[in-house]
């Protein structure tokens, strides 16, 4: 079996990374936001599992860190969204320049 | 367990005042507490007095040893000598008269009460701790209710008044501490780094460290008793507080910086040596100034806070002086200071309840109206002028004798203004007495002549300072025996 | 000068009941000041049996002194009767209350005690129906315990102690009728100038305490003058620019004295003190305290000794106060005041014999001085009462709206007229034998003085017959409320103490109260041809400008013009000084420190505040609440930081 080398993999969840950090930047929409973030989270586990593999082949922390890190996202997710909605409740927006009443 | 009561009794009392519904229960249990705690300070004085070794004022008695924080080596350690027995006993006579002068605080008169024990509380631990940690701690337990009984009861610009005194004490805390630590981690003593007090003492701190350290305790501690520059709380704290708070301030809460101080100098006499001639300067110019700057005040508080500032330059003076009878000196005038000024504030207070002013020029001839009241503001004039047989003159006088003993030119001098003072002070009482309680009938308002005179809370707040001023005044032998064997 | 130190088995004699001398009007003090109000009117009478038992003491205890303990080697030992060590300082150095008899302090006892006494009696009547009747007494009862205690210390600071006690009672004496302004401000003037005057007394006993290592008379001024070692003695440079320690001590102790004797410049507080009830001038302004400042001298003299500077000093201080304050009297009209500046004129006298004494041909001026000091409580103490029982009479204390008034008061009128010749040293009242002494002192030690004394005793002849004249002659007036002259205890304390102006000149006072060297005072009789006549002559001069009412003294008054003027005003020294107080010591200092305070020290801390909450106020934007602008900071943050550390790893 043809080896994928390692670089290639880390150059895949850089770019994931990326590409997470400017939809976190650019959108206005928190949920798109919420996506983004997603995104880098995923890159994230994908460099954990790829290391694991590459570098300890005989253990499992990374993939633990992994299943770790997706049940804090789906959590995160779920209260996230729940804010939104009463967000959306209270202003009739999801817009985040519109959530602004927590500044000095 | 016998010194220790000194810190449970308030404790039981503050709880017990929350428990309390109705101002009725609120201040007889406050009252009762107090009361209590002075019949047991006198009661430890005389058992104090028995088993202390004959003349030795510096043995340490009723000592209490426990480990509380076992990673920094912090101890529950506590224990008296002959000055922490005056300011303790210093501090159970204000608190009773305190409690009693305020005995018609009707708005949230438990939080009051509660806040005026909590602050008494911090002064009791403060003065019988041997570990300079628990020493801080207590240090704040007596700085927050200062903040809150003046910004929830206080008059005036009561919110400012309240945040510049926390922040200037918070400050000074924050000095303290830096110098606590630096001693924490240079006395060189056996059993490790520790806060203990008396293996500190005798370990003797290398002098790079103190030289290093003691700025920073010594101002820290100075900010609580009106070091210049930093006095300026003084003023506008006191002016702004509630009568009993004014008086626990000025009579308690002053007197833990100048023993913090003194205490700080004992225990790095060289840097103390060192720096002696600074605070000789500021402590002069603070007595000096002081009274020039009370000359120009128009309002009885205003007059009697700057004045606390001239004379707890006193104190800081007979520290900086460093010979033995200038430092008996110092005590003298901290203890003398805190009744004195205690019962100045609560005369204060009385006019202020009756005719609602406390602008000199407002006021006139109320020796007429409350021959009592005018009387304790006499009395407290006098005391505050240095008139003999009453405490002030024994302790300005005794601060006098032992900063003659340095030799040095400019020492001589400094002694020279801070004698002085003793002219100045007497024109600003004059002027403040004369205006007030002499002369033509003012200040009265439609009530007239039919003011009422002092209450029997109120007298008998004003008999328990006045008696403890004519006994230092007349009797001062034993206190001196008491602090200096 | 070595004095022989106390002798204990003399002393055995004394103790117990000297100290009930002074403790028992403190006793008298405590009982009517708690019990006032209660007592009323018996108050007086109590606090005045009090006196009497306290007057029997002290007389018992001259005699004793005098008469039974009798002299030791030719003189009268001084004895320490007992001391309580009251305030030790360090080993040697403390505050011990005791007793200290030695012929002056004994004297004084007596004095003291029987002046209060008669006052006593009299303020029964003169106080009657007043409101704070029992505080009245309680204050002088206060003053009497003050005075005798500040008599018989024996320790510097404790005479300190009494002496400020003396200045209190003083002021709330002066200050008794507290609704008067004019009251008030005399009052808080005679503390303020005697506290000033008091700030160079403690200071001299800082130094004197420091270099004679103790506190006790005795002992001091054995140290002192015995020991030549002493650096205070010694050495100039150890004091401030060529002036050695022990003349700065001494000049500051006698500062204190000065203050509380009222001498130039220090007199202005005596005239105003004229505000309090009349009875008190008579104790506290004309006989007791306001010599103290005498006795002071008198009881540190074998120091003076050492130092002639401080000695001329004080002759010249003296000379100067009598001459002035005579010529200021002469243009007073309130009775009071007169007599005010006449106390001044006569302390003056007092003074400069005593600074004579210590660097002139012989020491006679030591007793001379002392001797005035005693008749002069009598016959001053006299003349002040006289003038309590005229200003009861006519509720006035103006001269000029007086006159006639020997119909309607013969004792007073009597009486008064004794004190006048007493103090205008007319044979054989008993100013002149003490004046004469002093004359003779300064006739020997220095002419210049002796020349200004001997004007001064015209001048005084000449004001106190026109204060005579003018109250009992010139135009005879009606009274609105024709009372009589008083009852009998308004009268009898005038009877003795006119008696005792009579007599009290006859005793030989120099055997009693002497320096130890002390030749015997014997005065020439063509001696006192010149004063005598002298003083007939300014008595005459009053009798034609004051004995019939005539438009002489105010052509005169008009014809010396600004002269007049400047004297009346007494010499501005009261615009002097209110330049000083208001101008330069509120407007000068005081304002600018209460300035200072407020705007550059607490400005300097309200500034750090305001610092602090600006600088907040400048970065608080960069919380705007936006999420993606934090996010933008975090990751900013995350690859500065991975920046750093790669190239810190590598």
């Amino acid at each position: 079996m043809n080896e994928i080398p390692l670089t290639h993999i880390l150059f895949l969840s850089t770019a994931l990374f990326f590409i997470g950090m400017y939809g976190l930047f650019t959108r206005r929409n928190l949920i798109t936001m919420l996506m983004a973030i997603e995104l880098m989270l995923n890159s994230v586990n994908i460099n954990f599992v790829a290391f694991n593999k590459y570098l300890y082949p005989d253990k499992l922390n990374g993939v633990f860190f992994t299943l770790f890190i997706i049940a804090v996202a789906a959590a995160e997710a779920a209260v996230a969204i729940a804010i939104f909605i009463n967000l959306y409740r209270n202003h009739r927006s999801i817009d985040v320049e519109e959530t602004e009443q927590m500044r000095y | 367990m016998l010194l220790s009561a000194l810190i449970i009794l308030p404790l039981l009392t503050a709880i017990a005042l929350l428990f309390c519904n109705g101002l009725r229960q609120v201040r007889v249990l406050a009252l009762s507490g107090a009361v209590v705690q002075l019949i047991y300070v006198l009661w430890l004085l005389v058992v104090y007095w028995q088993q202390r070794p004959a003349g030795d004022a510096a043995a340490i008695l009723f000592e209490e040893d426990h480990l509380w924080f076992t990673p920094l080596n912090i101890h529950y350690h506590i224990g008296v000598d002959g000055i922490a027995m005056a300011m303790i006993l210093l501090t159970a006579l204000v608190a009773v008269a305190g409690i009693l002068v305020s005995w018609s605080v009707e708005k949230l008169n438990r939080e009051f009460f509660f806040l005026l024990v909590l602050l008494s509380l911090g002064a009791y631990g403060f003065f019988i701790s041997l570990d300079l940690f628990t020493l801080f701690f207590f240090l704040e337990v007596a700085v927050i209710p200062k903040f809150l009984l003046i910004g929830i009861w206080g008059s005036g610009s009561k919110e400012y008044s309240a945040m510049k005194l926390a922040l200037l004490l918070m400050g000074g805390s924050a000095l303290v501490f830096v110098g606590l630590a630096g001693i924490y981690f240079n006395a060189p003593t056996a059993a490790g780094h520790t806060f203990d007090l008396l293996q500190i003492a005798r370990a003797a701190i290398p002098a790079e460290a103190q030289k290093l350290f003691f700025p920073f305790a010594f101002i820290g501690f100075g900010i609580f008793t009106a070091l210049f520059p930093f006095h300026t709380w003084v003023p506008d704290g006191h002016s702004s507080a509630p009568t009993a708070a004014s008086m626990f301030l000025a009579g308690i809460s002053m007197k833990l910086g100048g023993y913090g101080c003194l205490r700080m100098a004992l225990l790095m006499p060289e840097a103390a040596q060192a720096y002696s001639g600074i605070i000789i300067l500021l402590a002069t110019i603070a007595i000096i100034y002081g009274a020039f700057a009370t000359m120009m005040q128009t309002d009885l508080k205003y007059i009697n806070a700057y004045s606390s500032v001239s004379h707890c330059g006193f104190v800081l003076l007979g520290i900086g002086m460093l010979t033995k009878t200038a430092i008996m000196g110092a005590v003298l005038q901290m203890v003398s200071h805190g009744l004195m000024t205690a019962l100045f504030f609560a005369a204060i207070g009385m006019l202020y309840d009756r005719t609602h002013t406390r602008q000199v020029a407002q006021l006139g001839g109320l020796l007429k109206v409350m021959p009592f009241i005018a009387t304790v503001f006499v009395i407290a004039g006098l005391c505050s002028l240095g008139l003999p047989g009453l405490s002030g003159f024994v302790a300005e006088v005794t601060v006098f004798m032992g900063a003659w003993q340095n030799e040095d030119a400019l020492y001589r001098i400094a002694t020279v203004l801070a004698c002085a003072s003793i002219v100045l002070t007497a024109v600003y009482i004059l002027r403040a007495m004369g205006k007030v309680i002499m002369g033509p009938l003012a200040g009265t308002g439609s009530l007239g002549d039919s003011l009422p005179d002092a209450g029997w809370n109120e007298k008998l707040a004003a008999g328990i300072l006045i008696t403890g001023i004519l006994v230092m005044g007349i009797t001062p032998f034993w206190i001196i025996q008491l602090i200096s064997g | 000068m070595q004095r022989p130190f106390t002798i204990d088995d003399i002393a055995m004699n004394y103790s117990s009941y000297i100290a009930l001398i002074p403790l028992l009007p403190l006793a008298a003090f405590v009982m009517l000041g708690l019990l006032g109000k209660q007592l009323s009117r018996s108050a007086g009478i109590l606090a005045t049996l009090i006196m009497l038992v306290s007057t029997v003491l002290a007389c018992y205890t001259a005699y004793n002194y005098f008469f039974v303990t009798g002299k030791v080697n030719g003189v009268y030992p001084p004895v320490a009767a007992f001391h309580y060590n009251w305030l030790p300082f360090s080993p040697g150095l403390s505050i011990d209350m005791g007793v200290l008899l030695d012929p002056a302090s004994v004297m004084m006892l007596v004095v003291v005690n029987f002046v209060s006494l008669m006052v006593h009696v009299f303020s029964l009547a003169y106080m009657k129906g007043e409101n704070r009747f029992a505080t009245y007494y309680a204050f002088l009862a206060l003053f009497t315990f003050s005075m005798l205690g500040l008599v018989l210390s024996g320790n510097l600071l404790q005479m300190y102690i009494f002496w400020e006690l003396v200045g209190v009672s003083s002021f709330l004496l002066i200050g008794f009728y507290y609704d008067r302004p004019a009251a008030v401000a005399a009052a808080k003037k005679a503390f303020i100038v005697t506290r000033f005057a008091d700030l160079g007394f403690l200071i001299g006993i800082l130094i004197l305490a420091f270099y004679g290592g103790t506190l006790d008379f005795n002992t001091l001024i054995y140290q002192l003058t015995a020991t030549n070692s002493s650096p205070l003695t010694q050495s100039p440079q150890a004091g401030f620019p060529g002036i050695s320690l022990l003349t700065w001590a001494l000049m500051l102790v006698f500062m204190g004295g000065a203050g509380k004797s009222a001498m130039f410049p220090l007199h202005i507080w005596l005239p105003d003190a004229m505000e309090g009830p009349t009875p008190v001038s008579a104790l506290i302004h004309a006989a007791t305290m306001v010599v103290a400042g005498v006795y002071l001298v008198a009881r540190l003299y074998p120091i003076y000794l050492l130092d002639v500077a401080v000695l001329q000093i004080i002759t010249w201080v003296g000379a100067i106060s009598a001459f002035l304050a005579a010529i200021i009297a002469c243009t007073q009209t309130d009775i009071k005041r007169v007599l005010a500046y006449s106390t001044i004129s006569q302390i003056g006298y007092m003074l400069f014999a005593l600074g004579l004494a210590g660097y002139g041909h012989t020491t006679t001026g030591y007793s001379a001085s002392l001797f005035h000091l005693f008749t002069h409580a009598f016959f001053k103490s006299l003349l002040f009462l006289g003038a309590g029982a005229v200003i009861h009479f006519v509720h006035t204390n103006e001269m000029l709206e007086m006159g006639g008034l020997r119909k309607w008061m013969p004792v007073t009128h009597l009486t008064f007229l004794i004190a006048c010749m007493a103090i205008a040293g007319i044979p054989p009242f008993a100013g002149f034998f003490s004046k004469e002494e002093i004359l003779l002192a300064a006739w020997e030690n220095n002419r210049y003085v002796f020349l200004l004394a001997l004007i001064t005793s015209g001048i005084t002849a000449f004001y106190m017959f026109r204060l005579y004249f003018s109250i009992f002659w010139s135009r005879t007036r009606s009274y609105p409320h024709q009372h009589g002259e008083g009852s009998w205890t308004m009268k009898v304390p005038l009877v003795l103490l006119g008696t005792a102006a009579v007599l009290v000149g006859f005793i030989p006072f120099a055997d009693f109260v002497a320096l130890d060297n002390q030749k015997e005072i014997t005065i020439p009789l063509s001696f006192s041809i010149a004063p005598v006549t002298i003083a007939i002559a300014g008595i005459a001069l009053a009798y034609l400008l004051y004995y019939k009412y005539n438009p002489g003294p105010q052509k005169l008054a008009l014809a010396l013009g600004g002269l007049y003027k400047m004297v009346k005003r007494k010499f501005y020294f009261d615009e002097l000084y209110l330049f000083i107080t208001k101008r330069i010591i509120f407007d000068g200092i005081a304002k600018p420190a209460a300035w200072i305070d407020k705007h550059l020290v607490d400005g300097f801390m309200n500034g750090a505040g305001r610092a602090t909450a600006r600088f907040a106020e400048s970065i608080k934007a960069w919380q705007s609440g936006r999420v993606q602008s934090y996010a933008l900071y975090f990751f900013g943050g995350i690859i500065a930081l991975a920046a750093l550390i790669v190239y810190w790893w590598t």
